[in-house]
């Protein structure tokens, strides 16, 4: 048989094309070499924040953080959403300006982030440091409890009759009429148009085209705290974006920030940087004072993809007529789910809402498909 | 590089293998979160608490300790590793705060942890650990309760018992997974140690005299009371594990101690990405050695009951051969020498391989049994999950360990899945066809859960490095 569509990687971004391009009626597979969402969409830090996202991102994450506050009505699961405020910390002079210019430049994209006080700041959320002199405010912020992500999409992923296939991974793609033949270890799998969705194993991917797109990974650390009693009520960061930190309503505090450990594509994210881990600590607690009584449980890294400019590769391949790219979202935990959506739209023949992100912008002529494909 | 080879676990093999090295000339560095080196089997009293029975065990304790000090190991107790990496860098909070030590070379030496697998009641308070209740027999001489059960498998089972009674306590009875007819087929690989042997049976004397009752081939179904321990009930089981037919028995006790043999502490060489393979007899999921314990990590070994359950007796002689090994690594021990005294340890390690195995396999993990755990028994306490909560998480589509500790958030507590780890496998694995489909928790840190207030110490905002702004 041949379908409609090809998803390959069952992260956010490709389980979320999947969900609307079988809803809007196509026939859909997803491939995903190990089990749904467990890489970058099911180890992230899952803050939902507009205080971390690029300029150029803030109106997609608008939409996408109003998708996650509604996931029962178009995903249909729980994924943990919580809505609160955010607060992004500044705790020196430096920090202030670049606070300030870093809001105002988000607020000018639509984000609706307020200046104010350290006084302020601790009536927004009172376990925040006395030594904060700035903080920028925003109401719309929140997190998501990452890791049901996967339980989540595969629930929606099956529903909508996706034929869904775990621990399938992909080692490369022909070309032939009318469409494409994936290798798997099962044997070849037939669409007429594919969607690659590899987060960092993007450039991987592009290669089986013939298209060299450079994407750099970036080894994140994270860490969690035991359950603890209630120490804060709001997401928080700080002016120059090295922290994110937020507690679960069962009680645990996740501290990231996008400090970096160690690893590549080929081998994850293998080791943690224990100067590292204790400085993105440190920084937590110097926020939250309450947060110092807690105990470490576990720390982790995952990989985060970024192109050349820092900006998403959404879009068509160029050169590969039905082949399409979707990743390299910056903060695309929080977009990924809208962006996702508007390469579906376009798939589906609908105009997208917002502009998707092509990749020529970042190929170099060499860069183009050999025809040979 | 502070030292030439670091040691994690100052037990039996980590013990021998840090004092092998520096006799060969290396600087060793030997750290353990324990207040006194010796590890489980040799672990020595709580400081000022004097008047304990004095056992054959502390005797070997007190020797290898009195061997350590006269020795030029640089041995750093009260260290509770938590981080290890680099190649290799050790991070431990110790009682100056977070500590640093560095060494081309690395033997993880960590240990077991003890597996109990759940039946209804096992939660609630006095019901405890076997391996757990020799911890408080040895460093403080307290006794678990005032009437206790001991119950589970293996070789712990007398040596708790004994241990209660020599102190003065109570035992209630002993329940054994194993019954006759397998203590008689692993009679002559015990013989072939006629020391431990005769330990054994110098025990089983002393219980026998106590008039303990002995329930062989029996296991705990239900433990019962309304705040705490109150009673118990066992019931017949086959040679499989699994509960067999013949009639319901209550204990009245308040203090079980249970445990169904031990799991390998193999977080190490997980967390450095050795390559490791599932041996059920060994106690799970242990690092691919080669003769002298070197694992697929360059200069990283691994010995003792951490690399796959084989005992104290093997332990102090894999440690040996491993301190050896990264001293010739090192190029300190010309390779005849190597073989010189290498040789003679391999032949003791052969020679106890029998008794070794005979106990492994009398301690291993029974299938039926965990087939038989009741869908309402919690599996995971720290996050209270039970069996059928991770039933229907396989239903929903975790088809790994990793996966089933994201849908269900087993594992996920403070003693990170250490309790409930190899459970929750062994019925993920009855589903997807093996323990080797199921896999194992990802290795992170910390490899302990550590304060995160002696973890920072003290500092000003200055001295967090924080890195550059990411783009806007
Ligand atoms: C530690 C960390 C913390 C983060 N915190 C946040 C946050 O707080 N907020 C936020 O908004 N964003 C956050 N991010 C970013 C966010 O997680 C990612 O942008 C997003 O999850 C990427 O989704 P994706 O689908 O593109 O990639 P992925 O989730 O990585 O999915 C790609 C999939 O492709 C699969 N794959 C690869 N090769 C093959 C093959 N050959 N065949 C089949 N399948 C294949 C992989 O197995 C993988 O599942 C964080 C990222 C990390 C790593
Ligand atoms: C609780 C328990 C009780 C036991 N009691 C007995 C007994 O009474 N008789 C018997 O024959 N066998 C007993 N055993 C079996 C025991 O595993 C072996 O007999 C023997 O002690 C194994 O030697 P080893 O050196 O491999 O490990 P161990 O003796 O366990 O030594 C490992 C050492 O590593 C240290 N360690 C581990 N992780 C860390 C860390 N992250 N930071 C710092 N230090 C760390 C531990 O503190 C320990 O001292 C027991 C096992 C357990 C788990």
């Amino acid at each position: 048989m041949i379908h409609d569509l090809a998803v390959v990687g069952g992260g956010v971004h490709g389980a979320t094309v999947a969900l609307f391009a079988a809803r809007g009626g196509m026939n859909v597979t997803l491939l995903e070499r190990g089990a749904l969402c467990r890489e970058a969409s099911g180890v992230n830090a899952g803050t939902l924040t507009m205080q971390m996202t690029r300029v150029a991102l803030i109106p997609y994450a608008l939409r996408a953080h109003a998708m996650w506050a509604s996931a029962r009505d178009w995903l249909g699961h729980e994924v943990g959403v919580v809505v609160c405020d955010g607060l992004s910390l500044a705790f020196t002079e430096r920090e202030e300006e670049l606070l300030t210019y870093r809001a105002g430049k988000r607020r000018e994209a639509g984000a609706p982030i307020e200046l104010i006080t350290g006084a302020q700041a601790s009536a927004v959320e009172p376990g925040v440091s006395d030594k904060v002199r700035l903080a920028g405010y925003c109401r719309v912020d929140g997190f998501a409890n990452a890791y049901l992500t996967g339980l989540a999409y595969r629930r929606a992923l099956l529903g909508e009759g996706v034929a869904l296939r775990e621990y399938t991974p992909v080692a490369g793609v022909e070309r032939e009429a009318g469409g494409f033949a994936l290798q798997t270890p099962t044997g070849l799998v037939r669409a007429r148009r594919i969607v690659l969705a590899g987060g960092v194993w993007l450039e991987p991917m592009l290669a089986w085209l013939g298209v060299h797109l450079p994407i750099k990974t970036l080894v994140n650390q994270l860490a969690v705290s035991e359950r603890v009693a209630p120490v804060m009520r709001t997401v928080v960061g700080i002016a120059n974006g090295l922290l994110s930190l937020k507690q679960y309503p069962h009680g645990t505090v996740v501290i990231g920030g996008g400090w970096q450990g160690l690893g590549d594509r080929e081998r994850g994210g293998v080791e943690l940087l224990p100067d590292r881990l204790i400085g993105n600590v440190r920084l937590a607690c110097h926020a939250i004072p309450a947060l110092r009584s807690a105990r470490l449980a576990r720390a982790w890294a995952g990989l985060e993809a970024e192109t050349k400019d820092a900006l998403p590769a959404v879009g068509p391949v160029p050169g590969v007529d039905g082949a399409y790219v979707c990743g390299s979202v910056h903060s695309g935990y929080t977009s990924g789910p809208y962006i996702a959506r508007l390469l579906a739209d376009q798939l589906l023949g609908r105009e997208p809402e917002l502009p998707l992100f092509p990749i020529d912008r970042l190929l170099s002529p060499g860069d183009a498909p050999r025809g040979h494909v | 590089m502070t030292h030439d080879l670091i040691v994690l676990g100052a037990g039996p093999a980590g013990a021998n293998a840090a004092l092998a090295a520096a006799q060969a000339g290396l600087k060793v560095a030997l750290l353990d979160e324990q207040d006194g080196a010796g590890g489980q089997v040799w672990r020595q009293p709580l400081p000022g608490l004097t008047g304990l029975p004095v056992s054959a065990e502390a005797r070997s304790g007190d020797a290898l300790r009195a061997e350590i000090s006269a020795s030029s190991v640089d041995l750093r107790l009260s260290r509770r590793i938590w981080s290890v990496g680099g190649r290799f860098r050790v991070d431990a909070l110790g009682p100056q705060g977070n500590e640093t030590v560095e060494a081309p070379s690395l033997i993880a030496a960590t240990g077991a942890h003890e597996r109990v697998v759940p039946f209804p009641g096992w939660t609630l308070p006095g019901v405890i650990g076997l391996a757990a209740a020799t911890v408080l027999i040895k460093s403080q001489g307290v006794t678990p309760g005032r009437k206790v059960v001991v119950a589970g498998c293996g070789p712990l089972l007398v040596a708790v018992a004994a241990g209660i009674l020599k102190l003065g306590g109570d035992v209630a009875g002993i329940v054994d997974l194993a019954g006759r007819r397998d203590w008689l087929a692993a009679l002559p690989s015990l013989a072939t140690q006629p020391e431990l042997l005769g330990r054994g049976l110098g025990w089983a004397v002393k219980i026998g005299a106590g008039r303990v009752p002995v329930y062989f081939g029996h296991a705990v179904k239900a433990a019962q009371g309304e705040h705490a321990l109150e009673r118990i009930v066992i019931a017949p089981v086959g040679r499989d594990g699994a509960y067999a037919s013949g009639p319901d028995i209550t204990l009245e006790t308040d203090a079980l101690c249970i445990g169904h043999g031990l799991v390998p502490g193999a977080e190490v060489t997980k967390l450095l990405r050795a390559e490791h393979r599932f041996d059920r007899l060994r106690g799970g999921f242990v690092p691919v050695l080669d003769a002298y314990g070197r694992t697929t990590v360059e200069r990283l070994l691994a010995c003792g009951d951490g690399a796959g359950l084989r005992g104290a007796i093997i332990a102090e002689q894999a440690g040996r051969l491993a301190g050896l090994a990264a001293a010739h690594d090192a190029g300190v021990v010309p390779a005849d020498r190597f073989a010189q005294i290498a040789d003679p340890i391999l032949a003791a390690i052969s020679r106890a391989r029998p008794f070794s195995d005979a106990m492994a396999g009398i301690m291993a993990l029974r299938p039926a049994q965990v087939a038989a755990i009741a869908p309402e028994t919690v599996v995971c306490r720290c996050e209270d999950v039970t069996r059928g909560e991770i039933d229907a998480a396989h239903e929903a589509g975790a088809h790994d360990l990793n996966q089933l500790k994201h849908f269900t958030r087993c594992g996920m507590g403070p003693c990170q899945g250490r309790m409930c780890g190899d459970v929750a496998a062994e019925l993920l694995a009855s589903k997807v066809g093996s323990r080797e489909q199921a896999g194992y928790w990802t290795g992170r840190p910390p490899l302990r859960p550590v304060p995160f207030d002696a973890l920072m110490g003290a500092f000003d905002y200055s001295d967090i490095p924080i890195p550059e702004p990411a783009p806007l």
